[in-house]
């Protein structure tokens, strides 16, 4: 028995809220490390549009689970280097507030 | 009237769902990073029994093993090496920012969810692998996605480096206004940083 009963625009809606929910995060975020968990979050709603669609339309031909494996491979090396880039700005700036990185700004 | 297991399937679905999006808020707007820290955890863990209801067990499993047990791992060691009490002080726009993100968000939102109900899916589609997915992965791994899977190693080496180079401390650099070679402790021998702003608002 295959998930019939569960619509797929259910699992779109879930993956719609998440994805606004990270970049409401991502923008008003103060602290460095809820940025990066922003991104994390924005990356998974990504992940269950993926997968819903390769269970929904693509049964066989899984590619939207292949798809999937690459985006998490490539969310764990944007974390291991965000989060070295943020250990290497708190010891130079001594902070974490994101409003206090503004060096490049105008 | 629903049959038992359809029925197992909305309930699990329902409180999954309302477990994604409650938690997901709560990392967004708990003022205690820690929380937030662990409630992403909870998040994922929430995201992975989805996978498992879309009928891929080995998504699941490499859901758990990386996110929580890697990424959530790595955001909770960063919370402990950054972790510093400061006062995040108000500045002027705060609220007209809120505002502005809020709509652009809800209109994003919007977006999305018009385009999810009003698209004609063509479902049903054929019918899902169920267990043999893990035997079809590996089959696209190794035949027309090998490339892809070659270079994200290759990805993953340079992630590895470059996290090391970047977050390790005695790296030799030379101080911009004296030229003469100072290390990155900065903190630690209370050295005036190199970047601080001269004055502040």
């Amino acid at each position: 028995m295959t998930s019939i009963s569960v619509p797929l625009e259910a699992y779109l809606s879930v993956g719609a809220l998440l994805f606004c929910i990270g970049v409401w995060g991502l923008i008003n975020s103060r602290n460095a490390v809820r940025v990066l968990m922003s991104i994390e979050l924005m990356l998974n709603a990504v992940n269950i549009n993926l997968m819903s669609f390769s269970s929904y339309l693509d049964g066989q031909e899984i590619r939207g689970q292949v798809y999937a494996i690459f985006v998490i491979t490539v969310a764990a090396a944007e974390a291991a280097v965000g989060l070295a880039i943020l250990l290497s700005l708190y010891r130079n700036r001594d902070t974490v507030d994101m409003e206090r990185f503004n060096l490049l700004r105008w | 009237m629903p049959s038992l297991a359809e029925l197992t399937q909305l309930i699990v679905f329902a409180l999954l769902a309302t477990g994604v999006v409650v938690g997901s808020l709560g990392v967004v707007l708990l003022p205690n990073v820690v929380y937030a820290a662990f409630l992403l955890g909870g998040v994922f863990l929430s995201v992975a029994g989805l996978y498992l209801m879309l009928n891929a067990s080995f998504i699941a499993a490499a859901q758990v093993l990386v996110y929580v047990g890697a990424v959530n791992v790595l955001i909770l060691f960063a919370i402990m090496l950054v972790n510093k009490k400061e006062a995040m002080n108000a500045y002027p726009g705060m609220a007209l920012r809120r505002l502005l993100s809020s709509g652009v968000c809800a209109g994003l939102l919007w977006l999305l969810l018009r385009v999810a109900f009003t698209t004609p899916w063509a479902t049903p589609g054929p019918e899902p692998l169920g267990d043999g997915a893990v035997i079809r992965l590996g089959e696209h791994f190794f035949t027309d996605y090998l490339l892809p899977f070659e270079l994200a190693s290759v990805l993953l080496l340079m992630a590895m480096i470059g996290a090391i180079v970047l977050a390790r401390r005695d790296v030799l650099t030379t101080d911009v206004g004296s030229g003469e070679a100072v290390d990155q402790a900065l903190i630690e021998k209370a050295r005036t940083p190199l970047l601080l702003e001269k004055t502040r608002p």
